[in-house]
């Protein structure tokens, strides 16, 4: 069997999980490689959940939460916008690929927005190709 | 009763821990009335041979320091396991991997090109670099085998007891020892430590609320020495780091480097220090929040400082 990019949906649950679902409902059709994981609010995804779900076997992470300014909490969501970019920045050195990580707005009516954004992700990770942890071994086997 | 037969031992370690041990002063005396040190290889002159005939648990304690990144400290640990009855892993590298596990960032290539190439310092015509083994006339002379990933000495063999700390705290070392002379050890897997939950509980700077327009390094800012450090954008790991040791360095207008490990339950400190500078960063708009971010050159080794063989990532995929 081929590859197939897989990766983990992070959506908050009162815009882009809504967005999510107005895109099925909608009957708009888009890669199925999102697993999705409904989480109260985007500010919920700690950066060890991204770590935890690289180690896990994903090979990307999409992060979606409320437009900023829209947040059901008033604010979490520009926490989530702090922390992506300076986790992308160490993950980097780390060698993992920052696009494999992607946060982005989708409200309740983005229903095309939300088939759009996991259909670029999907491209994207697959233009990257499987994430392949290494789970602490060196090049040279297990030493 | 007898003496408690107590060996230690360094493995890829600064030498900063032994001075940590000696550190607790004429309370040394105590201990070897307590104690019959049989291995110590910075102050005693017991060879590895001496060690391998010593019967199996014939040790009862062995404190351990250093990380394990080549094939001889693997070789000790494994083998001071035997032959100890409880084995402590002493320090922040044993613990977690401490500032050796940075090389984590790294492979053996790398290492070796920048340390027997690149630096300026260095003066190798002949390219040289550590071999395994090599045929002299004399014979067949052999070094330890470089690993490219550092280990932790709990990803090497089974671990008792954790003492904290970079080099721990006199009275982090003394809670241990004098717990050893008493017999009265915490149970197995336990972190001997003053129980306390943060750094910034026993840091005495005020605490308010943190919002964060740009990072320093210490030498880039006069900090003010009342006011909480990560307030003031220098990052100190105290919010992530567990406390025990009193906050020597942020009484001593220092950030917290994290060496106590995490605060319980959390598995990674890295990560979860990361999450929380994050959060203080005070601003609404994507590009200044990418210019403040700018200020944190090194992030994995700000983060990481001691722990990355212990996180969840343990190593770059370089």
């Amino acid at each position: 069997m081929s590859w197939e990019p897989k990766i983990v949906g992070f959506l908050c649950n009162w815009c882009s999980y809504r967005g999510a679902d107005l895109a099925g409902t909608s009957r708009i059709h888009f890669a199925p490689n999102v697993k999705v994981i409904r989480v109260p609010c985007s500010t919920r995804v700690e950066p060890s959940f991204v770590i935890k779900a690289f180690q896990s076997g994903a090979d990307g992470v999409l992060i979606l939460g409320c437009h900023p300014g829209d947040c059901h909490y008033i604010e979490g969501n520009y926490k989530t916008m702090r922390r992506v970019p300076l986790l992308k920045k160490m993950l980097k050195q780390f060698g993992i690929e920052p696009e494999r990580v992607r946060l982005d707005w989708v409200s309740a009516s983005e229903g095309q927005k939300y088939a759009t954004v996991v259909n670029e992700m999907t491209e994207k990770v697959r233009e990257l190709g499987p994430f392949n942890a290494n789970n602490g071994e060196g090049q040279h086997g297990k030493n | 009763m007898a003496k408690i037969k107590l060996a230690l031992y360094w493995a890829s370690s600064c030498g900063g821990c032994e001075i940590a041990q000696l550190q607790i002063g004429e309370k040394l005396l105590k201990l070897i009335e307590a104690a019959d040190i049989v291995f110590w290889p910075v102050a005693i002159d017991v060879k590895y041979k001496d060690v391998e005939a010593m019967p199996e648990k014939s040790i009862d304690v062995c404190l351990f320091n250093g990380a394990i990144r080549t094939s001889e400290q693997e070789h000790m640990a494994k083998m001071l396991r035997d032959k100890s009855k409880t084995m402590i892993a002493y320090g922040a590298c044993a613990n977690y991997g401490g500032i050796p596990g940075l090389g984590n960032l790294y492979n053996r290539e790398m290492i070796f090109d920048r340390a027997y190439f690149e630096t300026q310092s260095t003066d190798n015509e002949k390219k040289v670099t550590p071999q395994t083994s090599i045929d002299v006339p004399e014979g067949k002379l052999s070094l330890p085998e470089f690993y490219d990933t550092v280990k932790s000495l709990p990803q090497t063999v089974d671990v008792d007891f954790i003492i904290p700390g970079c080099p721990p705290e006199e009275k982090t070392t003394w809670l241990a020892l004098e717990a050893l002379i008493q017999n009265k050890l915490p149970p197995k897997g336990s972190i001997i430590s003053h129980n306390v939950k943060a750094v910034c509980d026993d840091c005495p700077r005020t605490k308010n609320e943190k919002k964060v327009k740009k990072f320093y390094r210490p030498f880039e800012i006069e900090s003010d020495p009342e006011v909480c450090l990560l307030e003031q954008g220098i990052l100190c790991a105290g919010v992530a780091t567990a406390g025990g040791c009193g906050a020597p360095c942020p009484k001593a207008n220092m950030p917290c480097t994290g060496c106590y490990g995490p605060v319980k339950g959390v598995t990674d400190q890295g990560v979860h220090f990361l999450g929380a500078v994050a959060s203080i960063i005070d601003s609404t708009d994507p590009e200044e929040i990418a210019k403040i971010i700018d200020d944190i050159a090194d992030p994995a080794g700000t983060f990481y400082r001691y722990s990355l063989p212990d996180s969840m990532l343990r190593r770059a995929k370089v």
